[in-house]
């Protein structure tokens, strides 16, 4: 591109971060532009047109910004990254390493690089010359972090293309030509392992996405085993503050079945990502014996960062998922919160005069929120392999009120519900997803029940609609026991309350402090799960309602150690053993 | 703040509302001060030739020739070890007659700490209150607002935790005070003899409410300075933040906004967030940890101001009156620190977190017996005990004028435990209750 052709622009208004520019030649919606404020360049994007005036808002604060200051515009959209050496990094909501950025305090306009371009990556070819190939195919593949790193034909290239010839196997830098390709003119485009792609974008360079139907084991058993979320499945988790979200998002992002998990900060507070940073070089995950952050990228955009910013990151981290998921990998992409992102979106919206729709928010944001939840999905690539991206946001519904914009317009898009219940956390019942209001729209995939019958057993789905009959019987009754007293009610109410109650306590809740309990494997779920159906089986004789509470309180406490034990230890089978002599107890004949 | 010969004098104001006042004037940078005819203002939009100035102290009596001049600089305040001992007003200009302080000039609101440079908070700050030693233990860095009733103690109950806790710098932000609170405040600062570690930044309820506005961001700057430049561990007082929300939905209102919840401005967890996130624990040791107040009408958590702040603080504190000992305690259900587990069992004894836990347990089955009390049902002989260890617990550890240190609370938890109930029904592990059960007397 040529300097000259480059579009200026001068300020002529601020209302906070919103800009006003006048220009003097063309721009596109979404373009990336930059404003000259005393050699600082600040980085902003177009968001409006009207006539020769573009209104851009700007991912940094504006202090000090005058009119008549300049602006250049590039021409390209909000663009990321991609190549090797994106795992384990602390990216800004722009994909700045927050790393390489000096001192303690952020500056503006302080936009380092995203890669390391002086790294050797010990690159294997995957294609050879003469091949043809299209956006999104393996050229080679690099060792990230012990991952396969698929270097590919990059997504913007149209068409089919021939291979001229491909490095051989050896040390090459990002910014190597590792291949040299042909179109259809017989133009020679080199590739290196570097490409850019813009983040509102979807990454479009897989065969189809089918309905998802494998499970994603997370080791939360009130997830896997009630509300089981799928690879390439979406939900989300709603809750009102300290009703453990973020607890449950960390634990997630430890345990999960996946090759990759991206974290999206989003508007959070920095002390929980700082949490991460401090945490992840030290946890080892437990599947294959490395450290967590080799397997995972921050996209962190605090909530005292620059909110147009936060709007980016979001898509930032889904855009590096999708590059990932072109790999053949299984991705998870986690943001907390969604909200946060929405506000920034209401904010916008607000200072450009725009109509509300409802609590102020845009009209359009059920729209865009759908939108970025059909960017996950499993996906079959076009040489056959397999990928997935599993999206889970947490939302922060204001005053704890489900029946807001947000909560509402994602209710739509995600599949899996996860209610976090303030009645539960007061209650310490952790994690505090409400077993009755939550809902898995993939446990109906007769896809899923089929994997789940030949991987976990025939009655797996039985048993699991079984348990959420069981707890709803719970609650009736103790409903029932509550207005009436104790007395008043049939001795059976309250033993069908405290055989939800087993349930509650050994399934649903789990100590995510724990090391052994707080990550479940679906053989162990399994396992428990018939345990408590066991129990549920029995029937029971009793002389009066008082007997019932303690000896419930006993088979649990020998069930919570059982869960505390190392799977199928000696400890784990005395309690086993206990267990059952309790139950024979009270056993009717 | 004295204007320069050759600044530009603009006469012409072409609008004026309760809070803001537009001309036409050249070259002005967004945020930079204004003098308004000797009122300080601050540029908040810029539309071509016209400037919106937020006008500070509001625009009663503003004509429409009033001499605008502008500073080309944002708010700034002048930091140094000066400032100790002082108070200023929402200029950080002296209002105790003493003379202005000299310094180093910084902006105030400058930017974030990039994430990635903080460090864990790791430290605890001790109180000396059990309701926050023992249940809810506060740690450097973090930052925590009581959500308090307008008639609770709650500036009482802080100034007793800044005294208590050993911060090397305690800064007051004070919105909308009282004046009768400000001189409790520096009456009790006084006779603690603590004056010399305190700086404090007030606006009364006899100041325009827009000042308040800049409270915050000066408590903050003076707070950077000591934390960031001398290493110090800073704690700041913030309150009532309820009234630094309702002064931005004044300006957001004169300036046509379009509210969102409660008629708050959309952009309130933003500019609350801003606030909040300077609590910081620094690496090379200096920390800043902000105690605020949100005042609560009805005590509606829901509200869009207690909601926003809940979401961005790490826990939140109550103060309650327990009718049953007369006394005002903090509220052991409500109330929650976030980065307790950070500290707790970790810089404190071992038996801390069980201890924490199963006391509170014990507390909500004595509230459990005394609900069957009030519906007419009969108590059982373990109801009537954990009503007793329910009073003695809130007149022995939470009662907020019990002043002891955390092992003495740890100790005093096991003798109600043994007085009150056996080991099985504390259900602590037995490695604990073998080492701190009390041997019977």
């Amino acid at each position: 591109m040529k300097e000259n052709n480059l579009t200026r622009g001068k300020v002529t208004g601020v209302i906070a971060n919103l800009v006003m520019v006048d220009v003097d030649g063309p721009v596109s919606q979404n373009e990336i532009c930059y404003i000259n404020l005393e050699g600082v360049k600040l980085m902003a994007e177009v968001i409006k047109v009207f006539e020769k005036r573009a209104y851009i808002q700007v991912f940094e604060s504006t202090r000090g910004l005058k009119v008549g200051t300049e602006v250049e515009f590039t021409k390209g959209m909000l663009e990321v990254t991609l190549g090797p050496g994106i795992l384990s990094r602390n990216y800004d909501g722009l994909q700045h390493d927050l790393n390489k950025m000096d001192g303690v305090f952020l500056k503006r306009g302080d936009y380092t690089s995203a890669l390391d371009d002086k790294k050797k990556w010990s690159f294997k070819p995957l294609a050879k010359k003469g091949d043809t190939v299209a956006a999104g195919d393996w050229l080679g593949e690099v060792n990230e972090n012990e991952q396969p790193h698929k270097i590919m034909v990059p997504f913007k290239f149209e068409g089919r293309y021939k291979i001229k010839s491909v490095v051989s196997e050896g040390e090459y830098t990002v910014n190597d030509t590792i291949a040299v390709l042909t179109d259809q003119k017989d133009n020679e485009v080199p590739v290196t392992m570097v490409q850019k792609w813009p983040v509102k974008v979807p990454i479009k360079t897989y065969k189809n996405k089918p309905r998802p139907f494998k499970l994603l084991e997370t080791g939360v058993r009130t997830m896997d085993t009630l509300n089981p979320i799928v690879e390439g499945g979406t939900g989300f988790i709603p809750g009102p503050f300290g009703s453990g979200k973020t607890v449950l998002q960390h634990a997630i992002s430890k345990q999960a079945e996946a090759d990759i998990v991206v974290v999206a900060a989003c508007g959070e507070r920095a002390n929980e990502v700082v949490e991460i940073f401090a945490e992840f070089p030290e946890i080892e995950d437990p599947r294959t014996g490395r450290k967590l952050m080799e397997r995972t990228t921050i996209i962190a955009n605090t909530s005292n960062m620059p909110v147009a910013a936060r709007e980016a990151s979001v898509y930032t981290a889904m855009t590096i998922a999708e590059y990932y998921r072109a790999m053949g990998l299984k991705i998870l992409l986690l943001a907390d919160s969604t909200s946060r992102w929405a506000q920034a979106l209401r904010e916008m919206s607000n200072r450009m005069e725009e109509l509300p729709g409802p609590d102020a928010f845009p009209m359009d944001l059920p729209a865009i929120i759908s939108n970025f939840y059909s960017r996950a999905g499993f996906v079959y690539l076009n040489n056959g392999e397999t990928g997935s991206i599993t999206f889970i946001g947490t939302v922060s519904p204001a005053g704890g009120n489900l029946k807001e914009p947000v909560t509402e317009s994602t209710k739509k898009a995600a599949r899996c519900f996860y209610a976090l219940s303030q009645q539960r956390a007061d209650s310490k019942r952790y994690p505090a997803i409400d077993p009755i209001d939550s809902y898995s729209k993939y446990i109906e995939y007769p896809e899923l029940q089929d994997y789940m019958k030949e991987n976990i057993s025939d009655t797996w789905v039985d048993n699991v609609m079984l348990v959420k009959n069981i707890l709803i019987r719970g609650k009736e009754a103790s409903e029932q026991i509550n207005i009436l007293g104790d007395d008043g009610v049939p001795i059976s109410y309250h033993v069908d309350f405290w055989k939800s109650e087993v349930i509650d306590f050994i399934i649903l809740q789990q100590d995510a402090f724990d090391p052994i309990d707080r990550s479940c494997p679906i053989p162990r779920q399994k396992y428990m799960l018939e345990k408590v159906l066991d129990v549920y089986d029995t029937s029971f004789e009793f002389e009066s309602f008082e007997e019932v509470n303690p000896y419930f309180k006993r088979i649990i406490n020998e069930l919570k150690q059982m869960n505390y034990s190392e799977y199928e230890s000696e400890q784990f089978k005395r309690h086993e053993k206990e267990l059952y002599y309790i139950i024979d107890e009270k056993k009717s004949a | 703040m004295e204007t320069k010969a050759f600044q530009k004098i603009y006469t012409s104001i072409t609008q004026i509302t309760k809070a803001t006042c537009s001309l036409n004037a050249e070259g002005v940078g967004y945020e930079e001060l204004a003098s308004v005819n000797g009122r300080l203002a601050q540029v908040v939009k810029i539309q071509g030739q016209n400037v919106t100035l937020q006008v500070f102290g509001g625009t009663e009596g503003i004509p429409s020739n009033a001499e605008v001049t502008f500073y080309g600089r944002p708010p700034v305040l002048k930091v140094s070890d000066d400032l100790a001992g002082r108070f200023f007003n929402s200029f950080g200009l002296p209002i105790d007659g003493g003379p202005e302080v000299e310094g180093d000039e910084r902006e105030i609101g400058g930017p974030s700490v990039n994430p990635v440079r903080r460090k864990q908070p790791s430290e605890l700050i001790a109180t000396g209150i059990a309701g926050i030693d023992l249940n809810n233990t506060l740690v450097t860095g973090q930052k925590i607002p009581f959500f308090a009733d307008p008639d609770q103690p709650f500036n009482q109950v802080m100034a007793m935790v800044a005294l208590r806790a050993k911060a090397d710098k305690i800064i007051l932000g004070g919105m909308g005070l009282t004046n009768d609170d400000y001189l409790y405040f520096k009456n009790i600062f006084d006779s603690a003899g603590a004056l010399d570690r305190i700086v404090s930044f007030v606006n009364t309820t006899e100041d325009p409410p827009v000042e308040r506005l800049l409270v915050p961001d000066m408590a903050l700057t003076a707070a950077e300075y000591f934390a960031v430049d001398r290493n110090e561990n800073v704690l700041v007082l913030l309150t009532d933040m309820t009234l630094y929300a309702d002064a931005l939905s004044i300006v957001s209102n004169r300036m046509d906004q379009i509210p969102s919840k409660d008629s708050m401005p959309g952009s309130l967890y933003s500019d609350l967030a801003k606030l909040y996130e300077k609590a910081v624990q620094f690496p090379e040791g200096g920390s800043i940890t902000i105690i605020a107040v949100t005042t609560l009408s009805g005590g509606d958590i829901t509200h869009a101001i207690p909601d926003n702040t809940g979401y961005i603080t790490e826990g939140q504190l109550f103060l309650r009156r327990d009718t049953e000992i007369g006394k005002v305690i903090v509220d052991p259900f409500r109330s929650l620190s976030r980065l307790k587990q950070l500290v707790i069992g970790k810089k404190t004894r071992e038996d801390h977190p069980q201890v924490m836990n199963t006391a509170v347990r014990l507390y909500a089955d004595a509230a459990n017996a005394r609900t069957k009390l009030e519906n007419g049902f009969d108590l059982t002989d373990y109801d009537e005990r954990t009503l007793k260890f329910a009073k003695e617990y809130s007149d022995r550890l939470l009662a907020i004028d019990v002043n002891i240190d955390t092992d003495t609370m740890l100790n005093t938890g096991w003798e109600l435990f043994s007085e009150n109930f056996t080991q099985a029904e504390v259900g602590i592990r037995k490695e604990m209750t073998d080492k701190y059960w009390p041997r019977k007397k």
